[in-house]
């Protein structure tokens, strides 16, 4: 079974995970400035990367909490997880072969 | 109210004290920052974990880290005299939630040699004791139901299951009973 690494609780199954969509998607700061078009891009466009993906996941059946990871979408392995409000590790570990 | 939990749980293995129902507690869900963890412990009369994934228990009193900000704090029923009162006041003007979910969730104990492996015929979790030490206490899912997994003692486990899972979860455990004893 795939283990997630939260940041709170340590590994855990993934089935105590739920996927929370692409982490980093900023809110336009005022809204009613932003166009039509800007606004509709930042409620529905997402990256679709092939690669090192940002994401958040929550640990629904452990502590509840919402957290940031750094998923290999090609081999669905987890490079990171780090807290929200935290920046992106930079260094992430390597993919293991 | 009267607890119906102990009556949907079915006698399992029979003449065996592997799974049974424990009494009625009185629980609370204390939700709140580190300010709130330390002004709740002289009314909770029991220290309450800051440490991830641990419980601590001091007599009747017993207190469940489930998540940063989020303590399960059991205690007998009927609850003693002032808990409520006694936390209501020593939380007085800081930001926090306090309910009484006493009602919404039954305990089971489940206890021997073969505890462990009952647990992991529906929990991915490592239940060895260098992975799950004793005093260690998590939420998590037991087949298809979320429980509140807690060890007490090396071979010791209370289980918190909602109350409308209590028949399920016991009749699972009765099922991998059935295959393993």
């Amino acid at each position: 079974m795939l283990l997630i690494d939260c940041p709170y609780c340590g590994e855990r199954p993934e089935l105590e995970f739920v996927y929370g969509g692409q982490a980093h998607v900023a809110r336009p700061a005022q809204p009613a400035q932003v166009s039509a078009q800007q606004w509709a891009d930042y409620l529905y466009r997402r990256d679709n990367t092939r690669g090192v993906h940002a994401e958040r996941w929550r640990h629904t059946h452990g502590c509840g909490r919402f957290f940031n990871a750094l998923r290999d979408t090609t081999t669905d392995h987890f490079r990171a997880t780090y807290k929200v409000g935290e920046p992106p590790p930079s260094a992430a570990a390597p993919v293991p072969r | 109210m009267r607890d119906l939990s102990a009556a949907r749980c079915l006698p399992l293995v029979s003449a065996s004290t592997v799974l049974h129902a424990l009494p009625p507690a009185t629980r609370y869900v204390l939700r709140g920052g580190a300010e709130v963890r330390a002004a709740a412990e002289s009314a909770v009369g029991c220290g309450i974990p800051a440490r991830a994934c641990r419980a601590t228990l001091e007599g009747d009193r017993a207190a469940l880290w489930l998540g940063p900000d989020e303590w399960l704090l059991i205690a007998p029923e009927p609850p003693p005299g002032g808990l409520a009162a006694g936390l209501s006041e020593a939380l007085e003007g800081l930001a926090h939630s306090l309910v009484d979910v006493s009602h919404r969730q039954s305990a089971l104990a489940l206890s021997g040699p073969q505890a462990t492996t009952l647990l992991a015929a529906g929990c991915p979790l490592d239940l060895d004791t260098s992975a799950f030490p004793v005093g260690m206490c998590t939420r998590t899912m037991l087949a298809k139901a979320e429980v509140v997994l807690w060890r007490t003692g090396p071979q010791v486990f209370r289980v918190e299951v909602w109350r409308s899972f209590v028949a399920y979860v016991s009749q699972f455990l009765g099922e991998a009973a059935r295959g393993i004893i």
